[in-house]
């Protein structure tokens, strides 16, 4: 299996972008890396385009390499990644809807984000006067007795707008297709030309619930592009702020799953449980999601006086309340027969797509970035990744349970050792160019963050959500399914719209 | 099981102590809520949700008020799944270009007397997604806002306070009529 370092060798390496390397290659070149994707030989990190290159991120799970590859694109057009690599297939319909750089013969060549409702077209790129609109082709199905049921954007819950098209054959569900795009807000337009300070405000909305996930990554990758270093105890401080994001979250996760299957109770307690983490991070951080805390060059704000008392607290409240309620999910019959077998993902499809997070790991695929690619403080610390391979609610579920009992250790022994010394490194920002990378593990999964500074501020920022590989998973997942088990199917994924939209 | 509600028998309550209404929403609400509205409903409302391109930090936080600490459904605040069943809309987020015509499509769905909240900083004037080429702007670029509850996201417990500001309008004409 060739390396990425052996693919970093064939192109024109492009000397400023930090830690890894980025590479400008040619047609065979790119044609070969989407190959070694289809193969399973490296995962796919993120494609992403400009008005006139597009680049992609390959990362090599066995030797923990990351790198880019870019392709100029002269003619606004470039080969098909997604013609050989499915994953790549929506990557590549955002980059035509926003920057108008085509791949050429892509099995799936429809519009995604763009809804033609923006006035423009190709508003990142060279903006075109849009057509008259056409109706949204929906994937044509065939077939006796079946029907189609629409929901969308507009669902029942207190959820995210999206649309989901159903086809069914009685209560079975042959086919979901999705239809995104309804939260895109336009965040990359917005980066560019910001400033660093509005731009990491930007980053840090991209996904409210990742706040601290998307602003870690940002901050280092502007880090990265500046060439400093933020202080160790900002970068200890950062992982304390992304484990809370993950206690919350993942607890709160566990309670909606039940509810999903009609168990309240167990809503109740978790969401009790996650009250306690975001009062424990709004004493600590002063902001109830550690919003705005991270910023380029570590930390905006110190841990409140009383703050470490107030986590150590909730985790003390955790480790007494969990294990009953983890009880009760693993002894409540009627709750497993729900949760398990149901919404399975094959570890197959969830190796091709990468998948990262809790739905990679119920499904087999054991990436966690703070273990592979094992970035500070996490190279320090003890935790173990669970990974289970049976795929299904249940198994996410698990997955989300054993996460929260290292994250409980992650807190106490960042806690223990917490270093001190300065918060904030100096930004001499307007002098220097760069640009920098950087991939963080969030709740959900694995954020990647890219940009390129100059004088200061932002020329381009592309910030990739976990979900862009989870979304299309659960078309899958849902797949023979009963129609009235796709809430508790789609609360255990828990994509993001909004960082996927963006 | 039993583990479980035993002590909860046990445990004295969670639930905080009711907030008071906040002041700056009782006032800009006051002109929104007649008379003949709040005969209609009573000491009660029911809140459709509507994400109208928000990052769903907003959500979060409206979430959490249905948590027992919190515990909305006591003072008659009820969310609802159909905008056919609400009498407030409670608008979160920038409203995107392409979510422009569902929240329009979802306020004529809603019958009258309807009040909208605009929740978030975003929903106020788009926040910091403000000028974007894919943005229409807060919430108002679409339909009437009767209430703005600010934040980033707001908090729950100032939430509550805005929508029992809205309440207490309801109630009050209630028991003049
Ligand atoms: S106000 Fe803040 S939390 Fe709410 S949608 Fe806007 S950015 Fe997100």
């Amino acid at each position: 299996m060739p390396s990425l370092i052996d693919l970093a060798l064939e192109g024109r390496q492009v000397a400023e972008q930090r830690p890894w390397p980025r590479t400008i290659v040619e047609f065979p070149v790119w044609n070969f890396a989407a190959d070694q994707l289809a193969e399973g030989a490296w995962s796919l990190s993120g494609l992403w385009g400009e008005p006139s290159a597009v680049h992609m991120a390959l990362v090599d799970e066995e030797t923990a390499q990351a790198a880019v590859i870019s392709l100029a694109c002269p003619n606004r057009s470039f080969p098909s990644v997604g013609r050989r690599h499915p994953p790549a297939l929506r990557l590549e319909r955002t980059i035509r809807d926003l920057f108008g750089v085509e791949a050429m013969g892509p099995p799936d060549a429809r519009p995604w984000l763009d809804h033609q409702r923006w006035g423009t077209r190709f508003p990142l790129g060279a903006p075109a006067v849009p057509g008259d609109p056409s109706p949204y082709p929906f994937l044509p199905v065939e077939g006796d007795s079946l029907h189609q049921i629409a929901v969308g954007p507009v669902h029942a819950g207190i959820i995210e707008p999206g649309h989901f098209r159903f086809t069914a054959g009685g209560e079975t569900v042959v086919r979901l297709e999705q239809r995104l795009g309804y939260t895109h807000k336009g965040v990359e337009g917005l980066m560019a030309g910001a400033d660093l300070t509005r731009a990491a405000q930007l980053a840090g909305r991209v996904s409210g619930d990742s706040t601290v996930a998307y602003a870690l990554a940002f901050a280092r990758a502007a880090e990265a592009a500046l060439g400093i270093d933020a202080p160790a105890r900002a970068i200890w401080l950062g992982a304390l702020m992304a484990e809370l994001e993950r206690l919350a979250n993942h607890l709160g996760d566990i309670g909606a799953i039940c509810n999903d299957a009609s168990f309240a109770l167990m809503l109740a307690h978790c969401s009790v449980l996650r009250e306690d983490v975001l009062r424990a991070a709004d004493t600590a951080f002063g902001h109830r999601l550690m919003r705005d805390v991270i910023v380029p060059g570590g930390v905006a704000r110190d841990l409140a006086a009383d703050g470490a008392a107030a986590i150590r607290a909730v985790v003390a409240t955790i480790r007494r309340r969990f294990p009953a309620l983890v009880e009760l999910y693993d002894n409540t019959a009627s709750l497993q027969d729900r949760t398990v077998g149901t919404g399975v993902l094959t570890p197959a499809l969830a190796r091709h797509y990468a998948a990262g997070g809790y739905i990679g790991r119920a499904s087999g695929r054991a990436f966690d970035a703070r273990r592979s690619l094992a970035y500070a403080p996490y190279d320090d610390l003890q935790f173990d990744v669970p990974v289970l391979t049976e795929g299904d609610v249940n198994a996410r579920v698990w997955v989300r349970i054993r996460e929260v009992e290292q994250s409980l250790s992650l807190v106490e022994q960042i806690l223990d050792r917490l270093p001190g010394g300065a918060l904030l490194a100096p930004l001499e920002a307007s002098a220097n160019a760069g640009e920098g990378m950087a991939i963080v593990e969030g709740f959900r999964g694995d954020v990647l963050a890219w940009l390129r500074v100059a004088g200061g501020r932002i020329e381009r920022c592309h910030l990739r959500d976990p979900s862009w590989f989870q979304w299309p998973l659960l078309e899958a997942a849902i797949e023979g399914n009963i129609v009235a088990d796709f809430p508790l199917c789609n609360k255990s994924f828990n994509c993001s719209y909004s960082g996927h939209d963006l | 099981m039993r583990r479980l509600l035993l002590p909860s028998l046990l445990r004295r309550p969670l639930t905080e102590a009711a907030p008071a209404p906040d002041d700056a929403a009782l006032r800009e609400i006051a002109a929104a809520v007649d008379a003949a509205a709040r005969r209609r409903l009573g000491r009660s409302l029911s809140i459709r949700e509507v994400d109208a391109g928000s990052c769903n930090g907003c959500e979060l936080e409206i979430h959490a008020l249905n948590n027992p600490y919190y515990d909305v459904e006591r003072f008659g605040i009820r969310f609802v799944a159909s905008p056919r069943h609400a009498d407030v809309l409670l608008v979160t987020g920038p409203v995107t270009k392409n979510m422009r015509e569902a929240l329009q499509r979802t306020y004529d769905a809603t019958p009258g007397p309807k009040w909208v909240v605009a929740l978030g900083d975003c929903a106020r004037d788009g926040g910091c997604f403000a000028g974007s080429y894919a943005v229409a702007g807060g919430a108002s670029e679409v339909v009437p806002v009767d209430l703005h509850i600010p934040g980033c996201p707001p908090p729950p417990l100032q939430i509550l306070r805005g929508l029992l500001a809205l309440l207490e309008q309801v109630d009050r004409g209630a028991k003049a009529g």
